[in-house]
């Protein structure tokens, strides 16, 4: 699905359509040394799980620019992980690389895949409920199994934890206390 | 037009970068872990704010570059309500003033996400989601401290009427009030302050408190336009003491 937009260009005349293909190659590229940014807050997790990239454009003279967005607009990580992405695409042969933060699109816990979620609960941290355009409430905070052992007997001791996307809450059954990632519009 | 905007921008930026420092203050002396947490988790989001506020300044509007703006400015060019300066004083103060501030925060924020300039409606609609947080944990607390001791209840009572005219000093009016609510980039102070009130009140009330009466000549007025209370310039001094050494320095 992410390269669905470099496909477009390919269905172009001759002449074009090489031209088309190289980008197209080179942006395959790009998404799979994205892979290869985590968040470093969440080890197991690539900027690209997380759907905080929201474009990638391949330039002349074998640059490219890679649009990220912030999860929280005060995210310390941010800087990290420009710096993380320019080194990665350095490596994998472009020449130029500029990582702009995007304003105008915004991030949403929603743009999460289903398996990011699972990678997520795997790794101890329930993964956000989905919001769509749901107004947020505890009820919606509620919404949430222990990652421990699954059961869904457990509160909200703070909407605030160890990061800014993170809210602490325990787990009646196993007696433990747990992260959630929390959800966001 | 500029001037009008810029006015908007830098007071929401200061009013976000100053309460911003005043939470960070909670930092490792917070009343239990959770609390402690969350302030410094709130200080983060809201210098995350400003600097946005900032950027967009810069950015868009030609002002100097962010940690200029915030850090290079003398007392008189902050925009901050004088709400956001106050100590941190005991924690009932602290989160009475977050409760009033968090409300008028989020509201005018939903309010700008029908902004006509756009770099603000987009940064509207992302950072109201994360005041939400604020809001709820704020509601939380004043519920739970409202209803919960003799003592509890009367700290809070008293905290809000000791912050009352201080919080309503946030919708003091600009001389641009009507070119932005004509322009249709912000409805204005007067419509924010009868939201505020309009969903402020039910909590209140639902925590078992009263809502204080209101003198008008006893709003403390003053921050929109340079004149801050003796508590701004210290925190100043020591929030910019560093970076003032040499400003140009490569961190």
């Amino acid at each position: 699905m992410k390269c669905a937009k470099w496909f477009a260009p390919i269905l172009m005349l001759n002449g074009k359509h090489m031209i088309s293909e190289v980008k197209n190659q080179k942006s395959e590229i790009v998404w799979a040394s994205l892979e290869n940014v985590k968040d470093p807050e969440i080890p197991v997790i690539s900027v690209v799980d997380m759907g905080m990239i929201s474009g990638v454009e391949i330039g002349d003279n074998n640059s490219v620019t890679v649009k990220l967005l912030p999860t929280f607009v005060g995210c310390p990580a941010l800087d990290m992980m420009k710096q993380d992405i320019r080194g990665q695409l350095l490596k994998a042969g472009f020449a130029e690389v500029s990582v702009n933060i995007d304003y105008e699109t915004r991030w949403s816990s929603d743009r999460m895949t289903p398996e990011t979620k699972i990678k997520l609960e795997k790794f101890g941290l329930a993964p956000p409920p989905e919001l769509k355009d749901e107004e947020l409430s505890e009820e919606i905070l509620n919404r949430v199994r222990c990652p421990h052992c699954g059961s869904t007997d457990t509160t909200l001791r703070s909407s605030f934890g160890s990061t800014l996307c993170r809210a602490i809450r325990f787990c009646f059954n196993c007696k433990q206390g747990f992260e959630q990632f929390k959800p966001v519009q | 037009m500029s001037n009008a905007v810029k006015d908007l921008l830098f007071k929401m930026a200061d009013d976000a970068l100053i309460i911003g420092h005043r939470n960070s203050e909670w930092t490792g002396i917070g009343p239990m872990l959770e609390e402690d947490l969350a302030f410094s988790s709130m200080a983060q989001d809201k210098i995350g704010h400003a600097l946005a506020l900032y950027t967009i300044l810069h950015e868009v509007l030609g002002e100097a570059e962010p940690d200029k703006l915030g850090f290079m400015r003398s007392e008189n060019d902050f925009k901050c309500c004088q709400l956001v300066e106050q100590p941190i004083g005991e924690y009932d103060f602290s989160i009475v003033r977050q409760f009033l501030f968090d409300h008028a925060e989020l509201l005018r924020y939903e309010m700008l996400t029908q902004s006509s300039f756009q770099p603000l409606a987009q940064l509207a609609k992302k950072v109201k989601g994360e005041i939400k947080y604020h809001v709820m944990h704020a509601d939380t607390f004043v519920k739970q401290l409202g209803k919960g001791t003799e003592e509890s209840h009367a700290r809070m009572q008293s905290a809000l009427n000791n912050t009352w005219h201080l919080a309503l000093g946030i919708f003091e009016k600009s001389e641009w009030e009507e070119e932005l609510i004509s322009a249709g980039v912000f409805a204005g102070e007067e419509e924010l302050k009868r939201r505020w009130l309009e969903k402020i009140t039910p909590i209140i009330e639902a925590s078992g408190l009263q809502l204080p009466a209101t003198d008008e000549s006893k709003i403390v007025y003053g921050g929109r336009k340079g004149y801050h209370s003796e508590f701004l310039k210290p925190l100043l001094d020591e929030m910019c003491e560093v970076v003032r050494t040499d400003i140009d320095a490569e961190w």
